[in-house]
């Protein structure tokens, strides 16, 4: 098991949003979350990722064994976790370079490797970049800075490529993107793909799981998981819409 | 008037001294200054400009003063090493408030152009000198300059005639070396004739921890399509008080950059008066501090714009830790028929601790009607998403709280238009906000 989420309850300014979360997911596999607007995707998103403005109030999460809620968000970066933001900041005077070398550095020093030399870290760059198909001009910018939203998520997966982490967690990566950027995205991740990473895609739509396919899909409502199942779920999603679901629900919440 | 009795009393006494050993340009306005003096004393803190520094309270403890001129023993090189170094400079040192000529820089400057003391070059060119030397600077309205003017006896010079350019820029460093408590007046006066350009690296700095005292005027002249960047460095300590006054009267056509940066003080104040007086002229102004503990800069800013079609752009930014104080107070005069104006300021300020203060003031007073004008300002903490997509990243708290707030300050340090410098300021800022530069005060460390 890497992940397995236990009754989990998080509150930001003292209002609950999580309800109690159950989730397990194993090495290697996909899982999407999928909800109406407002039912608690990226609050999970962050919580998992230790946001200070969220507040667990109960229950628990293991992350390969150990209690994720006490590690920073920056050890948690370190064991692996990868969020790729919804809403990526921009960072005026911070220069990508500089940004992503001194991430390198720092998850190599958690591992006791050596800094990273300067021609291998820009030979990192560069091959890393081709996976997104990024101009060498975002690089040499300030992180996200004048970017189109297109150029964001795509500089969230370069990331995603730069630091290699066991579990990436996409927030609604599709949002704001064109069919070709949503295509370049999609084949970025499965490219980064292998037996032993684990993605989480969090998404409102269907259409980027037509890229990425994911082996289990969870539909979130109202802080809590109301409905798993397998790819066709997605499918169902689509078609019929959240309100069927939704007053399934409500029945018994 | 008991701060200024001291100072009083001290002219009265030392008058034909302090003479002695100055020049007869100087001079000539010494008595008028005084008199200037006796009039308005220190500005009062229920002075609206003088609200957050207390003048009389700075001046009030008993310094000495060099007014004998007695040799100073240091050898301006060996402080000098650890701060900017690698930067190819004409290097010229004033020791407390006299000029070093016992050091000169191993360079040739284009004929014409002297770079050196105040005294001498008024020595050796009255008629120029005359011309310039208090012509900016008025004591009539502030005792300060008042004060500077009848105690000055020395400083620096940097004059270009008409059409040269100094490829090489010209550095002066301002060393505070004491075994008492001690105060300088210094003088530096730059003339910028027609079609000229030069640039100017003034850094501050204090090697003793006795208490010093600064007052610092600054007159410069830029002549029609004169091009002029000054570079104001302050990297005292804590112990360290300074009072300085930059007035620049700019003709048609002429282009200057004044970029003050405080890395390390105690207490600063720095007044900052621009004229625009030809059309065409463009401005900038550029300010940025870094304080922590007690530290505390007071920016006050005037720029007129006296001519149409003139340029002025402001940016002043701040970073205030622990319980330091900031204040900026600028203003922007359009006068009537300065037409086709371009004015803008901004004032952006970061508070690391709720113990900081920043007060700022920022106003536009407009007489023509066909001007594009801005001010802004912001106060302010780090970016709380900032500092975490950082974190999530795996950079530690720290860093990424370093990392944002040397970035806040990255468009003062591109502003600069002197490639080495650039690249030691970064280096510096970071330095700064590590809190390695505070333990390279006065390089006891380094040596």
């Amino acid at each position: 098991m890497l992940l397995e989420i236990k009754n989990l309850h998080a509150a930001i300014n003292g209002k609950e949003i999580l309800k109690g979360i159950n989730l397990s997911i194993n090495k290697g596999e996909i899982h999407a979350i999928m909800g109406p607007n407002g039912s608690g995707k990226s609050t999970l998103s962050s919580v998992l990722t230790g946001h200070p403005d969220f507040e667990v109030t109960e229950g628990t999460v293991f992350y390969e064994g150990k209690n994720l809620l006490e590690l920073s968000p920056e050890d948690r970066s370190r064991e692996g976790i990868f969020l790729s933001f919804q809403y990526p900041v921009e960072i005026p005077g911070v220069s990508m370079v500089n940004f992503m070398r001194a991430a390198v550095n720092e998850h190599r020093k958690y591992n006791n490797l050596e800094p990273v030399s300067a021609t291998d870290f820009l030979k990192l760059m560069r091959e890393k970049r081709a996976i997104v198909d990024m101009d060498s001009k975002l690089t040499g910018r300030s992180v996200n800075e004048g970017f189109s939203g297109g150029e964001k998520k795509r500089n969230e997966i370069f990331q995603m490529a730069m630091l290699e982490p066991k579990l990436a967690i996409l927030d609604e990566t599709d949002s704001g993107l064109d069919i070709d950027a949503l295509r370049i995205v999609a084949n970025g991740v499965n490219t980064l793909r292998t037996p032993e990473n684990t993605t989480i895609v969090i998404t409102h739509y269907q259409r980027l799981l037509d890229y990425i396919k994911p082996d289990v899909v969870h539909v979130l409502y109202k802080g809590r998981i109301i409905k798993t199942g397998g790819p066709d779920l997605a499918l169902e999603l689509e078609k019929k819409g959240y309100d069927w679901l939704k007053t399934e629900a409500d029945e018994y919440l | 008037m008991k701060a200024e009795q001291q100072y009083i009393d001290l002219f009265t006494q030392y008058e034909t001294l302090i003479r002695n050993h100055s020049s007869e340009v100087l001079n000539k306005y010494r008595a008028s200054a005084f008199a200037d003096f006796e009039r308005l004393g220190f500005p009062s803190i229920k002075h609206e400009d003088y609200k957050y520094t207390d003048v009389a309270q700075a001046f009030a403890p008993d310094y000495g003063i060099n007014l004998n001129r007695i040799d100073v023993p240091v050898n301006p090189y060996d402080v000098f090493r650890c701060d900017v170094p690698n930067l190819n400079t004409a290097l010229y040192f004033i020791v407390n408030d006299s000029f070093c000529d016992k050091v000169k820089p191993d360079v040739t400057l284009p004929e014409g152009v002297y770079a050196g003391g105040l005294k001498a070059f008024s020595e050796q060119n009255p008629a120029i000198a005359e011309r310039y030397y208090g012509k900016a600077a008025s004591g009539g309205k502030d005792g300060i300059i008042a004060l500077n003017t009848m105690l000055a006896q020395d400083g620096f010079v940097i004059y270009v005639p008409e059409g040269v350019v100094v490829e090489k820029p010209v550095q002066l460093v301002n060393i505070f070396r004491s075994d008492v408590d001690t105060m300088a007046n210094r003088r530096i006066l730059v003339i910028m004739e027609p079609h000229s350009q030069a640039k100017l690296l003034v850094c501050d700095h204090s090697i003793d921890d006795v208490k010093f005292l600064a007052t610092e005027v600054f007159e410069i002249f830029a002549g029609e399509n004169a091009c002029f960047d000054l570079y104001d460095l302050e990297e005292s300590n804590r112990s360290t008080t300074r009072f300085a006054s930059f007035h620049v009267k700019q003709e048609a056509s002429s282009n200057v950059l004044v970029n003050g940066i405080t890395l390390n003080n105690g207490l600063t104040r720095n007044n900052y008066y621009i004229e625009l007086n030809g059309e065409y002229a463009e401005a900038t102004l550029c300010g940025m501090s870094i304080l922590d503990a007690e530290q505390q800069v007071d920016i006050y800013s005037h720029i007129t714009h006296a001519a149409p079609n003139c340029t002025c752009n402001e940016l002043v930014k701040n970073v205030l830790n622990d319980r330091s104080v900031g204040a900026f107070s600028g203003r922007i005069l359009v006068k009537e028929g300065a037409q086709k104006t371009v004015a803008y300021q901004t004032n952006r300020n970061l508070l690391i601790t709720r113990e900081a203060r920043m007060y700022g003031k920022p106003q536009l007073e407009i007489y023509a009607d066909d001007v594009k004008c801005s001010h802004g300002m912001t106060t302010g903490r780090l970016d709380e998403n900032a500092l975490f997509y950082l974190q999530s990243r795996g950079i530690p708290k720290e860093e990424a709280h370093m990392m944002l707030s040397v970035a806040f300050t990255a468009d003062i340090v591109e502003n600069v238009r002197l490639d080495g410098l650039k690249e030691r300021l970064h280096h510096l800022v970071g330095k700064r906000f590590r809190g390695e530069l505070a333990q390279c005060v006065g390089c006891h460390g380094c040596q």
